[in-house]
């Protein structure tokens, strides 16, 4: 890295521009109206899709009548399921049956309809307006079936099954660790916690819901299917699969996006259905979701149960975490990541930031005749990181012993650690981000507040939340998932034209984050390059070589690396070329500026037009043994645990007796993603995901009545917090950079939806100290704390 | 503007109304079904794509648009309905012909980093226009206050109460600057007026 200098930065200054708020590349198109969303595109003779979905949360479909449909103005075709005939969508584990059951989801209903709102079949129609009036004239028969509407339904004795091949309606049920002798560390500990929680179904909400555009392109033999995902070619593999078609005969193209916070890492079944629709018409299809179905019939995610017990020493050190989880995970398994993606986070992350020295854990995922789930910003460490603080706060409280100090006794902070459960934490600041956090609210005298206000009879409860977060899972990550379709790598390539401008493909795809920014200022750095001479491409399976698309923080640590190194080849060759031409050692050359420098002549220098122009149009003057062209590819991957970003969430709350409400004075979240790229969008990222983590600890639940039918299906019910909730953040960063990404970056998405759960729910169960009442489920809402409060006053 | 092919199943007669509609300046006529929304009108007839649709129910505002220079959402409202009046999208804000010259407000939002996927922020910006021309005054609780009419699923919305609130100060400022130019030479403050 020491052989660049000296980029040109936007704002005329010099020096790196990793580690600066430069301005984003993606502002102004998407500021004057030029970005392109799928929803965008039109195309001559395009159609639009809309979907017959069910209106029973289960049962067997007895007939499918589309007559009606056909004959409505405007719609043009009507297909089921034995019209298309498609593969279904099949993900899967590496498990033995006991531990997994795969569910194939078929792309349109069949024969069984599992949850209210599940894809009957396509309307297509020459608007909108008249798919949806399609949509009124389908006859659907069904044969009802008792609905599982909830865990316990699911694992009641004689349950009815959801899938016949899955008994008890488990699909995944994995014991892990079990630390020989923990049942006795129990029985002799002094302390013995435990904690209950519930945790509401939620949905990840990107405010642009899903939609796809697909057309046959006679010129190139391939199906062109723009869509709005997160990861390109997972959808190219499964639409590929679902259609029979060669992979290569299938083009995804992602457009601007509106947001996807994992609901749109997974492969949806409409998607793929227009597609179809498309083949069969010989047309183009538009599908774009309504914010009915989004709320209802999309992937959701986050409706845990845990119970846990922890044992503590008279110190308040911990000794032991026993933990049962269920989640539940609706009707499917979505693919790539199956029904195991949140109960084997939880179990496999549970410990968390806390050197615990004996572990175990049991993992379930049941299935319920509700909307599947996919990932979600977070998963399950948002819901596991709320119990292990809530033990720690319980424990604290049992022990007579300052919560935050008992914290301290526990964390990590002899780096590498490795855990109970097998996992390598690679440095962090784990201390250093809780005195931080602590230290700030006590010098803005929160303390002091939180006393005056208990004497005058208010309700002032101070909370805090300390997490680590897996990011850059590599392949060898995931692989200890026992997933059979691996993520983890990335690969990238970078070309320099004749006029010395690049680009730079990326596997990963930005939905919000900034990629085309940050990644770019990552190669900038590399190649002493102006950022306006660099353009990352992203989203387009032809163009971009086989990525896993963007999750789980993984696109700056993997794909950042992946562009880092394609750039430090490329430099690598340049400085070859020039170093041939001076005829002395390519080492003794540096880049920067646009140019290659000598050493030895700091006056000397060779442009990068100029040796373009012999790389490409007087390729008879290149040495014998360089290839024309200015490419460079390069992959990356991480070959051990992964490196872990950390943070210390602070908040202060107020109760308000009357109404019930959960006001937050205060947030302050110290975090530490390494180095951080672009500190400006790290800080965004903080704060767009704490709000997404105090919408799940106070506000947003989906919900169902006894028949499974949804009962939040507009944003009435569905409650997203606007402005008025969601507090001003101040974000104070440290740094300990990840020795292995090339960058030094850790991953940055996701911490910030992690921690608000825990630190709000702390929050107001110190306020309710008084009143002996805690609250351990989510989303609490202002019913519950009027009903604490209230309790107390009866009392009093 | 006529539809994209029209279907032989289609009668291309039925109910559809001539609609004049006058957006950013420029008059339009479009023959549509009379259930058809301005949103749709504006994005699908129109081609004018920045205005957003998030929840066709009237809360997350990502189609926030000015009708006669108030914040509306352009989902709730018929085209017909916009008949006779001045509409006002996110592709009129930029000061220069072509659109893309950024306006202070645009810019503001580019400096306090207050969009993520920018998906609602063609709403939020036309609900700031509207809103700051009616109150230039505004504080920092009244611009939050605000800026809770619409939803932002990536920002927690910090950074839009800081753009708009930034752009508000400076809009003061230079202002007051203005006045005080007014005191001083009448001939140069008139000469600024013509340049806005």
């Amino acid at each position: 890295m020491s052989t660049t200098t000296g980029a040109h930065t936007p704002d005329g200054g010099e020096g790196p521009l990793v580690g600066r708020s430069v301005a984003r590349r993606e502002d102004p198109r998407l500021l004057t109206g030029r970005g392109r969303f799928v929803d965008d595109i039109a195309l001559p003779g395009m159609l639009h899709a809309q979907f017959v979905r069910s209106t029973v949360a289960n049962g067997e479909l007895t007939s499918v009548d589309l007559d009606a449909v056909r004959k409505v103005p405007g719609v043009i075709a009507a297909f089921t399921a034995e019209d298309l005939d498609l593969g279904d969508i099949t993900a899967q584990l590496d498990r033995p049956p006991e531990e997994f059951v795969p569910t194939a989801m078929p792309v349109l209903a069949r024969d069984r309809v599992r949850y209210v709102g599940e894809p009957i079949a396509v309307v297509v129609a020459r608007d909108a307006y008249a798919a949806e009036d399609g949509l009124e004239a389908a006859k659907i028969g069904y044969a009802v079936r008792p609905p599982v509407t909830c865990e316990a339904d699911a694992l009641a004795d004689g349950a009815e099954l959801v899938h016949a091949q899955a008994p008890r309606n488990t699909l995944v049920d994995v014991a892990l660790f079990a630390t020989e002798g923990i049942d006795e560390i129990f029985a002799s500990a002094d302390c013995v916690v435990h904690v209950e929680t519930r945790t509401g179904r939620q949905n990840a909400l990107p405010l642009e819901t899903r939609g796809a555009v697909a057309h046959w392109d006679d010129r190139e033999e391939q199906l062109v299917l723009q869509t709005c995902t997160q990861v390109p070619h997972q959808v190219r593999t499964v639409a590929s699969r679902c259609l029979r078609l060669d992979e290569r005969a299938v083009r995804v193209i992602v457009p601007d996006m509106g947001g996807g916070f994992g609901q749109k890492c997974v492969v949806g079944r409409e998607e793929i259905a227009t597609a179809a629709a498309a083949l069969r018409l010989g047309r183009p299809v538009k599908w774009i979701e309504d914010r009915k179905d989004a709320l209802t019939a999309s992937f959701l995610a986050r409706e845990q149960h845990y119970d846990v017990r922890a044992a503590f020493d008279a110190e308040g050190r911990i000794l032991g975490l026993d933990a049962d989880v269920v989640c539940d995970m609706g009707a499917y398994s979505c693919y790539p990541f199956t029904a195991g993606i949140e109960p084997l986070m939880a179990a496999a992350e549970m410990p968390g930031v806390y050197t615990v020295p004996a572990y175990r854990v049991r993992g379930r995922a049941v299935t319920t005749n509700k909307a599947p789930t996919a990932p979600y910003r977070g998963v399950s460490r948002p819901q596991y990181v709320m119990v292990v603080e809530r033990l720690f706060e319980r424990a604290a409280r049992e022990l007579g012993l300052d919560p935050v100090e008992t914290r301290r006794r526990n964390l990590i902070t002899d780096f590498p650690y490795t855990g109970v459960n097998g996992i390598t934490y690679d440095p962090g600041s784990y201390l250093e981000s809780l005195n931080l956090c602590e230290q700030t609210l006590r010098d803005e005298g929160w303390y002091e507040r939180q006393a005056h206000a208990t004497a005058a009879g208010r309700h002032l409860g101070i909370g805090y939340s300390c997490f680590s977060e897996r990011t850059g899972y590599g392949s060898t990550a995931f692989a200890q998932r026992k997933m059979e379709v691996v993520p983890g790598f990335d690969i990238s390539e970078v070309r320099m034209d004749t006029s010395g401008a690049v680009t730079v493909t990326t596997g990963t795809m930005s939905h919000g984050q900034s990629h085309e920014t940050t990644l770019a200022q990552i190669v900038a750095d590399a190649l002493g390059l102006d950022l306006a001479k660099v353009r990352i491409h992203q989203g387009d399976t032809d163009r971009v070589t086989y990525g896993w698309g963007t999750f789980a923080s993984r696109s700056v640590t993997v794909g950042g690396s992946a562009v880092r190194l394609a750039a430090g080849k490329l430099g690598e060759k340049l400085r070859r070329l020039a170093a041939a031409r001076w005829d002395i050692p390519w080492e003794d050359t540096t880049l920067g500026r646009g140019r290659v420098h000598r050493h030895d002549d700091p006056a000397a220098t060779l442009t990068y037009t100029e040796l373009a122009d012999t790389a490409y149009l007087k390729a008879h003057l290149l040495p014998k043994d360089m290839e024309p062209g200015l490419t460079a590819t390069a992959s990356f991957d991480v070959f051990n645990d992964g490196t872990f970003s950390n943070a210390t969430h602070g908040v202060v709350v107020e109760l308000h007796e009357g109404t019930g409400q959960v006001e937050i004075l205060r947030y302050v979240c110290v975090e530490d993603c390494g180095v951080a790229i672009n500190p400006r969008v790290v800080e965004g990222q903080c704060r767009g995901g704490i709000a997404q983590g105090i919408a799940g600890a106070l506000f947003e639940q989906v919900t169902y009545d006894a028949q499974g039918e949804p009962s939040a299906t507009s944003f009435m019910d569905y409650k997203v917090p606007t402005a008025q909730e969601i507090p001003d953040v101040t974000v104070q960063h440290l740094e300990t950079p990840c020795a292995f990404s090339e960058t030094g970056a850790k991953g940055a998405g996701e911490g910030g939806t992690i921690g608000a759960p825990a630190a709000v729910l702390n929050a107001v169960n110190d306020a309710l100290r008084p009143t002996g009442v805690e609250l351990d489920h989510t989303p609490v809402t202002p019913e519950t704390v009027h009903r604490a409060l209230r309790r107390t006053l009866e009392r009093t | 503007m006529t539809e994209t092919p029209i279907d032989p199943a289609i009668d291309p007669a039925a109910e559809r109304q001539l609609l004049a509609l006058d957006v950013n300046g420029t008059a339009y006529e479009v023959l549509c079904e009379s259930r058809r929304t301005l949103v749709d009108v504006l994005r699908h007839d129109l081609r004018l794509t920045g205005t957003h649709v998030g929840c066709e129910h009237g809360i997350c505002g990502a189609c926030t648009v000015l009708v006669d220079g108030r914040p509306a959402r352009a989902c709730l409202m018929f085209a017909a309905q916009a008949e006779g009046a001045r509409i006002r999208t996110v592709e009129s804000l930029s000061g220069d012909d072509d659109g893309r010259q950024l306006s202070d407000l645009q810019q503001a939002f580019r400096d306090h980093h207050g969009l993520q996927c920018g998906f609602c922020t063609p709403g939020f910006l036309m609900l700031a226009e509207g809103f700051l021309a009616e109150r230039p005054d505004a504080d920092r609780a009244e611009i939050r206050e605000l800026v809770a009419a619409n939803l932002c699923r990536c920002t927690g919305y910090q950074s839009i109460v800081d753009a708009i609130e930034s752009c508000a100060t400076a809009r003061r400022a230079k202002e007051a600057t203005e006045a005080t130019a007014t005191d001083e030479t009448p001939e140069a403050a008139e000469a600024t007026g013509e340049e806005r």
